[in-house]
């Protein structure tokens, strides 16, 4: 199944931009592909991801077909106090991949 | 010995035939490609993100490898000079390819707690082409940038 990994800086001080790197498994199959019968391979990709910080929705992605398999995304975050940042992948199907890691501001 | 000259152009005659069916191949198999993709379509994809707004370039810049040896996966990175203030900041950044069967590539949705509006990940590139990227702001401007890389392994898995 699908494993997130992210990735947080050691140590972050109270107003500092960090940045936030995120990694998900998922094939990200494009729908534009076709299998040994010459059948289009359905689509079925993770078309949106979410972060949020400490319940508070502060990033957010529409992915199309064209993001590579086991997307990777990067991205910034100011950070103002300690708590938890949620990752939320939605896949084609409707389920959903969710990872949270905790920062801890000083 | 009429024999022995009619042997070579025969197979010359064969070669050349040959020579232009798969030449004649080749150009219908360019041709089917060159439809999936429509012309514009990424133009439409842009501007039905922005409601239509025009853009100006500036201020959004979508940094890539100039030769991207594997189509499969590009490192991009799109980003957006602006204090990201409650007042000022960077809503949404488009990111579209004028050569993929399919225009979209993604679109990321910054807020003033990100503090820096830039996002790095990486795309799929079927062949050389244009990334170009549309920058939203809050007080409704629209900036536009673009960016091309050189693919030598396209990238859609056919």
């Amino acid at each position: 199944m699908s494993t997130a990994r992210i990735r947080l800086p050691a140590s972050v001080k109270k107003g500092e931009v960090i940045e936030v790197k995120t990694l998900v498994t998922h094939t990200m199959e494009s729908g534009q592909r076709r299998d040994a019968q010459n059948n289009v391979i359905p689509r079925k990709i993770l078309n949106k991801f979410v972060c949020n910080y400490n319940g508070k929705e502060v990033f957010k992605a529409d992915l199309a077909p064209a993001i590579s398999a086991n997307p990777y995304l990067a991205f910034f975050v100011a950070a103002t106090e300690s708590g938890t940042l949620e990752f939320v992948w939605t896949d084609d199907d409707g389920s959903t991949i969710k990872e949270t890691a905790k920062l801890t501001v000083t | 010995m009429s024999f022995a000259t009619e042997q070579p152009s025969l197979s010359r005659r064969r070669l050349l035939a040959v020579a232009a069916g798969l030449a004649g191949g080749l150009i219908a198999v360019r041709d089917a490609s060159a439809q999936a993709v429509q012309p514009g379509a990424h133009q439409q994809v842009l501007d039905k993100a922005v409601g239509g707004k025009k853009a100006q370039p500036g201020k959004v810049r979508v940094r890539m490898p100039e030769i991207a040896e594997n189509g499969n996966t590009v490192p991009m990175t799109v980003m957006a000079e602006s204090p990201m203030t409650a007042a000022d900041h960077v809503k949404a950044i488009h990111v579209v390819t004028d050569n993929n069967p399919r225009p979209e590539v993604a679109s990321f949705y910054f807020t003033p707690a990100n503090g820096k509006a830039e996002v790095s990940t990486r795309i799929r590139l079927s062949q050389t082409m244009n990334v170009l990227a549309y920058a939203e702001m809050s007080d409704g401007s629209v900036w536009s940038a673009r960016a091309e890389a050189k693919v030598t392994i396209g990238g859609c898995g056919g």
